[in-house]
């Protein structure tokens, strides 16, 4: 049997997941993020990255212990749901996602960094016109992932539309972003890398790339990833063996004519938090 | 180097890669408090400050996390800051070419680890407010620091590791793309 949409347990119970999802996010940092920066801390040869990645280290463990954000650029709320066949999809359940935004920036609390793009006014509630970004896919069971994402490293973000004849230049495009950004995206940096579709798909498979665990990389993204840690900018641009932690790839079909490559940059808190929606009755 | 606000002379002996730490009242200010200063005067003594590019979580007086944010938005908002004294930035990801001039035998820009926002609030205490209707992150608050650990990215005498790296990487990436024609940045 279809579950009704606007039953108001569900509705808390996804306004609460979200909640929580972010709450989590902020606050602790994915165990495969951790083990990166601890293994870059080992490794890293220069005594100021070496102190960099160490107050990393330390801010993450202090961040844990008092529960309050690891940055505060607490970001914009990014929501990824999974919803099972049997839940239809209903303007309610957006509600509801939005409602989970709204507690979490007053009890976390969170920022509030939403404004409208042109009269810059802040909602004060990190909602807005289509804010949260929430993005739904089928699934096995109704799931709330939040990405909470910050400014500084989204501004260095960028798409190309590059010749199809030359998808060799895809390697170039990534190195060549981290190139322009240098420290400011405070490196080091995981990269999210969307390959294919078109505009706007490659740049939405860019963020979803960021979901994917940095701890198994295949051969490609391996070998960007090595290509851009050659260009030794280093934590926060202070130069060292570590720029980015991890490049993942996310790829699409395109037209034959076309090869858009988005490149969304992540700085180190790289923040993601999945939790199911229990509905008690 | 211990440092201390008010600052005076000392910091022109700064380097840039030294480390230091720096305790006593600074001033956060990111873009909209940059564009207020400038128009209706800055709400401080700006002799000696310390102003840290940085939109804090603040509840009920107390600061909950304050890390920098990146500086380089207020490139072309800091020129009359230092032109009133102000001796040190403090921020993330370093400044442009036009305020390495600016600091030259004037001050210091510190580099606090980027997203270091708890580390960061373990060694503060607010002490005051200016524009508060600017919201949350971009209000000037008046914050008392105790020891925060910073490098000197660029010093009072045109050294600036942020470029030396920037120009370091730049060869390396025409090196690793010299056979791939297209633009370089």
């Amino acid at each position: 049997m279809m579950k009704n949409p606007a039953d108001p347990l569900l509705l808390d119970a996804v306004a609460s997941a979200t909640c929580r999802a972010l709450k989590q996010a902020e606050i602790v940092l994915p165990p495969d993020v951790l083990a990166a920066l601890e293994r870059a801390h080992a490794e890293e040869r220069q005594p100021a990255a070496r102190s960099e990645l160490k107050n990393i280290l330390e801010n993450v463990a202090l961040a844990r212990k008092l529960q309050v954000p690891i940055c505060q650029d607490t970001g914009v709320p990014v929501i990824y749901l999974t919803v099972p066949p049997d839940l239809p999809i209903a303007p309610e359940l957006y509600g509801a996602v939005r409602e989970g935004v709204r507690r979490a920036t007053a009890i976390v609390p969170l920022r509030p960094n939403v404004v409208d793009p042109i009269a810059r006014t802040n909602t004060g509630d990190n909602t807005g016109e289509g804010m949260p970004a929430v993005h739904i896919t089928p699934g096995d069971r109704l799931t709330v992932t939040a990405l909470p994402k910050g400014a500084g490293s989204e501004n260095v973000s960028r798409i190309g539309m590059l010749l199809p004849s030359r998808p060799e230049d895809i390697k170039r495009f990534v190195v060549e972003t981290m190139l322009l950004a240098g420290g400011k995206p405070c490196p080091p940096v995981v990269l999210g890398v969307g390959i294919g579709g078109t505009f706007d798909q490659a740049a939405a498979l860019a963020k979803e790339a960021l979901l994917l665990p940095i701890d198994r990389m295949d051969a490609y993204e391996e070998d960007l990833c090595s290509a851009v840690n050659s260009l030794g900018i280093g934590p926060m641009g202070l130069g060292g063996d570590t720029t980015a932690l991890a490049v993942r790839v996310r790829k699409a079909g395109c037209h034959t004519a076309s090869l858009p490559v988005a490149v969304n940059v992540q700085c180190w808190a790289c923040r993601r938090a999945t939790v199911p929606v229990e509905v008690e009755r | 180097m211990n440092l201390t606000t008010p600052l005076g002379d000392e910091v022109l002996k700064l380097r840039a890669g030294d480390r230091v730490t720096l305790s006593g009242i600074i001033y956060t200010a990111r873009d909209e408090a940059h564009l207020r200063m400038m128009e209706e005067g800055i709400p401080f003594d700006p002799a000696g400050a310390a102003v840290y590019h940085c939109g804090p979580v603040v509840k009920d007086g107390r600061i909950v996390v304050a890390g920098p944010t990146t500086s380089a938005r207020m490139d072309a908002l800091t020129g009359f800051l230092l032109d009133r004294g102000v001796r040190a930035l403090i921020g993330k990801g370093g400044m442009g070419a036009e305020v390495v001039e600016q600091l030259r035998g004037r001050g210091v820009y510190l580099a606090l680890t980027g997203g270091c926002a708890a580390l960061a609030a373990s060694r503060m205490q607010v002490r005051g407010v200016f524009f508060e209707d600017l919201g949350m992150a971009e209000a000037v608050w008046v914050i008392e620091a105790d020891r925060l650990p910073l490098i000197v990215g660029i010093d009072a005498h045109g050294g600036d590791i942020f470029e030396d790296i920037r120009q370091k990487a730049k060869a390396q990436f025409r090196e690793q793309f010299k056979n791939t024609p297209g633009y370089i940045p």
